[in-house]
């Protein structure tokens, strides 16, 4: 029982109260750049989940059973950037030969993953907190649905303001940002709601 | 002040589209240069790079550490890239750019873990994520990989700039805003204090939304800076 309260405060955590892209500014890039419309959202915010949680398993796995022992952690921004990397390609090379029909729905998204600094970071962080397997698996898997809600809140209201009249210089980028200052004072409501 | 670099610019495309110039050609450089500075500055007219420059600038000397810290990895990696731009095969460029930054990045890690560890604390998981910024593999793709060494290098310094220059203004706005202080100098604090009040700080503007509505607001600033000066062509 209690270690299925403890997933619930991990997941609870990483998805609202740290947000990735609202609490801790990952992955903004794709944040602003993908969520013009609700249908990328979704295939990005799958193509997502997917590599970061096997990024974070597999940079887990790395780190306790080569860097450690070997003593060259020093190493690990320049191995798991590598990791990712061949990852990415994996993914999209097995997902094009078994399921044509996720390909298309995810295809065009993996590469754009690579430069996704969200997942960088969570393999960087599972290592540097020395997370225990379980809380690494759930914290790998909520940082990315975190991402996905708030990249699909911020679709949904970027699909309404498409018709708004907004003032010239304000356009694109900007209001953009403006609106993602609104929704992470939002998110600041969840603070205090779990302490790690 | 604006003008002249307009002209300069233009001039070095000029010269550049007529023919290959000499190797060395200060107007040239000159130009690689101020580019970064206004035309393609990183965050306000290509919008690369937020990431970091959200999370760490909750004070303007973060801002600064940071700034330094990419504008090294940027050049350093330019400059490298520009080495081997003849030896890496057309095929892998992107990955052997992705070693060359992560280097550089690793080195500037362990370094301000030794020499500024209280910076390195602060900016915390951000420096190793310099590689994954776009802004370095943007250039050594769209410029080193191109150009001379000096020429990427000054191409590389330009970008780190303007970079840098865009972190200290966000830095110090919400520095300002959200502490009073400016380089831990009592600014406002001080400014009301003369006056026998308290600065009440606007605490939003350190946490996260300060950051995007600070960065929102600044683009728009830019956006208008730039539509005056087409306007004046």
């Amino acid at each position: 029982m209690d270690n299925v309260i403890e997933i619930l405060l991990i997941l609870v955590s990483t998805i609202f109260v740290t947000n990735f892209v609202l609490a801790r500014f990952l992955g903004i890039c794709p944040f602003l750049g993908v969520s013009s419309r609700i249908e990328t959202s979704i295939g990005m915010g799958m193509a997502v989940v997917f590599v970061i949680t096997l990024a974070g398993i597999c940079s887990w796995l790395i780190d306790k059973f080569v860097l450690i022992p070997l003593d060259i952690v020093y190493l690990r921004t320049i191995v798991f950037i590598l990791v990712i990397a061949a990852l990415v390609q994996f993914v999209e090379m097995v997902i094009r030969k078994t399921s044509p029909a996720l390909y298309n729905a995810l295809g065009i998204f993996l590469p754009l993953i690579t430069t996704n600094c969200a997942v960088l970071a969570v393999a960087l962080l599972v290592v540097q907190n020395e997370m225990d397997f379980f809380p690494m698996l759930f914290f790998a898997f909520g940082a990315p649905v975190g991402f996905t809600v708030a990249l699909l809140l911020m679709a949904g209201i970027r699909e309404h303001t498409v018709h708004a009249k907004i003032p010239k210089v304000l356009q694109g980028t900007p209001i953009s940002l403006v609106t993602a200052g609104l929704m992470a004072l939002a998110f600041l409501g969840f603070a205090g709601l779990v302490k790690m | 002040m604006a003008d002249r670099e307009i002209s300069t610019s233009e001039m070095t495309e000029a010269v550049e589209a007529v023919e290959a110039t000499s190797w060395l050609d200060i107007k040239e450089l000159s130009g690689d240069l101020v580019r970064g500075l206004w035309e393609e500055i990183p965050l306000f007219r290509l919008v690369l790079g937020t990431c970091p420059t959200l999370a760490v600038t909750t004070s303007a000397t973060n801002g600064v550490g940071m700034g330094i810290a990419t504008m090294f990895v940027l050049v350093a990696s330019n400059i490298m890239i520009s080495i081997l731009r003849k030896v890496i095969p057309d095929m892998v460029r992107i990955p052997a750019f992705i070693i060359v930054i992560a280097s550089f990045v690793t080195i500037t890690d362990l370094m301000m873990a030794a020499f500024t560890p209280e910076l390195h604390h602060s900016l915390g998981i951000f420096i190793p994520l310099i590689v994954v910024n776009c802004i370095v593999l943007a250039r050594a793709e769209a410029f080193a990989s191109k150009y001379n060494i000096i020429r990427s290098a000054a191409d590389g310094l330009g970008m780190g700039i303007g970079f840098t220059l865009v972190l200290i203004l966000l830095g110090s706005t919400r520095e300002i805003l959200g502490n009073g202080t400016w380089f831990d100098l009592p600014v406002l604090t001080g400014l009301m204090g003369l006056f026998n009040y308290e600065y009440q700080p606007m605490i939003v503007m350190i946490l996260p939304p300060g950051a995007f509505i600070g960065l929102g607001l600044w683009v728009a600033l830019a956006n208008k800076i730039e539509e005056k000066r087409k306007g004046k062509k």
